[in-house]
């Protein structure tokens, strides 16, 4: 990829209504992606890996639980800095902003809510620092939409819990030390189990073939009666509201990273009209081009009013579930509909990887899809204008 | 050691650049201010490492308003101790470094780091002026910076080559590129600057010796031509009756 010359478009002065801080956290992570992570971007995803050497800088920028209080190794920052990252690392790649949400909102948010005091001095620290990677498995093979409907599920074998299932699409599942697993126990009722690497029987082979998020490790769990300790147990809250808290966080996190790649393909598409000279004139002198640039810079510029707004109810803890799911499926299709007017913009050369857009445009498909689907999201809305499930 | 660095509040080098009050002022309006990269990448970081390898501290000093507290917060997250800010308006040189002679007269530093120059106005003259009020050596454009208990050996990249120096502590020193590598604040840096106590101080009374009459933008880039590389009579033509430069 030609070199990152990124820069950052605020239409309506949104920095006005951030903080010195969030500004500060936000602009060093950008700082650092485009030292370390931009330039070697292009080629993991044509590998189809993960740069796992970025994993000590990502902690170090504070992109593995932000939100969790310092005392568990977190840095006890807001949801609007939370958001701030994800959106920093989401301008670079999706896949690289999926592990952080992962191992944030998927993994060390469970813990640190509803996790033991031990288990949150276990393995939040650990999670914060990049020491150890975690994963979350909740969708599988045949539930996804529908996660309720799992077969996974534990049986009470007096000193441990007999763990049997498989999870489905678990990002950073490869190489991930351990797994949230949610799994039904003898009455049918939801709970998260820590599962360790190495215990018996629990294995993680990983998903080939994938066109989307290439840079980013995507497996399964796989429980072949896995023994698993008592304690391993989340005894904060059970049932399906525990893991859809999660994905509330998760989806928050999206909402915020799908900025950032539309930013990424804007901002592209903007040098690139500029630059693109064609019968004599810069393209972007053409009123075609400048209508897709301002339709661009018109949507980003609503959702980062949005979803800024959606950061404040976030940090009152007012933000509902429907408020995020209208944030994440407006945000995301916005960023993807700028891929593929950008893609345009760019002509042959934006399906080349000297531009970022093509990657962009792969890497919204899948997240369009995860953390509930495009079409789900509508439905969670319809549910809250009408009161009337449409889904069940 | 006790190293004072001098930090100044530059607008981000992609700002659009427009004047307001009849060209008298530089329009602030929406502009994203950074620390200028000659204070920050050179001179702090290379404090920064010099007390890390033989202890002692490093205070950043500022002159200006409350505008300036978050690149001074920057500086405090990359590893400063401590930061000044006097409080008084920085449009005039002189003002600024008899702000900072003050302050550094009365806190006894033993090296004084500014930028080369700020990558706005380009002045150029506060590291030098803060050397003649505190009667310091200055040495300028920096390139490399190693101390030897009181005795620096510094690098000043000069016209084909470089120029090596000796100077005792106290002095006076501008950093130019080279003299260290950027450092990212990370995430503990920056909670770490939360607490680390950012001081401000009233000036002291002096007079501004400048003033600015108006600013005005450089004139636009003319279209490029592009010669066949086989031409090069026309070349040389261009060169002489149009751009004038042979």
């Amino acid at each position: 990829m030609a070199a990152d010359r990124y820069q950052p478009h605020d239409f309506y002065q949104i920095d006005e209504l951030l903080t010195d801080e969030q500004k500060l956290v936000r602009d060093s992570a950008r700082e650092w992606l485009k030292k370390e992570v931009s330039p070697i971007i292009e080629d993991y995803y044509e590998r189809a890996e993960f740069p796992k050497q970025i994993v000590p800088g990502l902690a170090s920028i504070g992109a593995f639980g932000p939100y969790i209080p310092e005392e568990y190794g977190g840095a006890g920052l807001d949801q609007i800095t939370y958001g701030l990252l994800m959106q920093e690392l989401e301008r670079v790649d999706s896949g690289v902003r999926s592990t952080a949400s992962v191992q944030s909102s998927l993994v060390m948010y469970p813990i640190f809510k509803f996790g033991s005091e031990e288990q949150k001095q276990k393995y939040l620290p650990k999670l914060a620092s990049g020491e150890m990677i975690g994963c979350f498995g909740l969708t599988e093979p045949d539930h996804g939409s529908n996660p309720g409907g799992m077969v996974t599920n534990f049986v009470d074998k007096g000193d441990h819990y007999l763990l049997n299932g498989a999870k489905m699409w678990i990002s950073n599942s490869p190489f991930a030390d351990i797994a949230v697993v949610w799994a039904k126990d003898e009455t049918g009722r939801i709970h998260g189990l820590v599962v360790e690497r190495g215990m018996d029987g629990f294995t993680t082979p990983e998903i080939h073939g994938k066109w989307s998020l290439r840079a980013s490790a995507t497996g399964e769990l796989v429980f072949d009666n896995v023994k698993v300790p008592k304690e391993n147990l989340l005894p904060g809250k059970s049932g399906l509201g525990a893991p859809l808290a999660c994905l509330d966080s998760a989806r928050y996190g999206i909402a915020w990273g799908a900025i950032g790649a539309a930013l990424d393909c804007y901002d592209a598409a903007v040098r690139y009209s500029k630059e693109r000279m064609q019968f004599d004139k810069p393209i972007g002198s053409f009123q075609l081009i400048q209508k897709k640039l301002a339709e661009m810079l018109t949507e980003i510029t609503k959702a980062q009013v949005l979803t800024w707004r959606l950061g404040v109810l976030r940090n009152e803890g007012r933000a509902t579930t429907a408020q995020i799911s209208l944030a994440k499926r407006n945000n995301v299709d916005m960023a993807l509909s700028i891929a593929r007017e950008a893609r345009q913009i760019h002509g042959g050369m934006g399906i080349t990887n000297e531009y970022p857009i093509m990657r962009h445009m792969m890497n919204l498909e899948s997240v369009i899809t995860y953390e509930g689907t495009h079409d789900i999201h509508l439905l969670i809305l319809g549910h809250h204008i009408t009161e009337l499930q449409a889904f069940k | 050691m006790k190293y004072l660095v001098c930090i100044s509040k530059v607008p981000d080098t992609t700002t659009k650049i427009t004047f307001s009050d009849n060209d008298t002022k530089f329009n602030e309006s929406g502009v994203q201010f950074i620390v200028n990269p000659y204070d920050e990448w050179y001179a702090l970081v290379r404090a920064l490492e010099l007390k890390e390898k033989f202890g002692g501290s490093v205070t950043i000093i500022n002159v200006g308003g409350a505008d300036c507290d978050p690149i001074l917060r920057k500086a405090l997250a990359i590893g400063a101790d401590d930061a000044v800010r006097i409080n008084t308006n920085d449009s005039d040189a002189y003002n600024v470094a008899n702000q900072i002679s003050n302050f550094a007269k009365e806190n006894a530093f033993d090296v004084i780091l500014t930028g080369k120059e700020t990558i706005n106005y380009n002045g150029a003259q506060v590291g030098g002026m803060i050397a003649a009020i505190l009667d310091y050596p200055y040495v300028s454009q920096a390139s490399k910076l190693e101390m030897e208990g009181n005795t620096a050996t510094i690098d000043r990249d000069i016209q084909g080559g470089t120029e090596v120096i000796s100077v005792d502590a106290p002095f006076v020193l501008s950093a130019a590129k080279g003299l260290a590598e950027q450092r990212i604040p990370n995430m503990r840096g920056i909670m770490a600057a939360r607490t680390k106590p950012l001081k401000v101080v009233e000036p002291i009374d002096s007079e501004n010796l400048t003033s600015v009459i108006s600013y005005s933008l450089p004139a636009e880039k003319g279209q490029v031509k592009l010669i066949d590389p086989e031409n090069t009579d026309e070349l040389v033509n261009l060169l002489h009756n149009e751009a004038k430069v042979i």
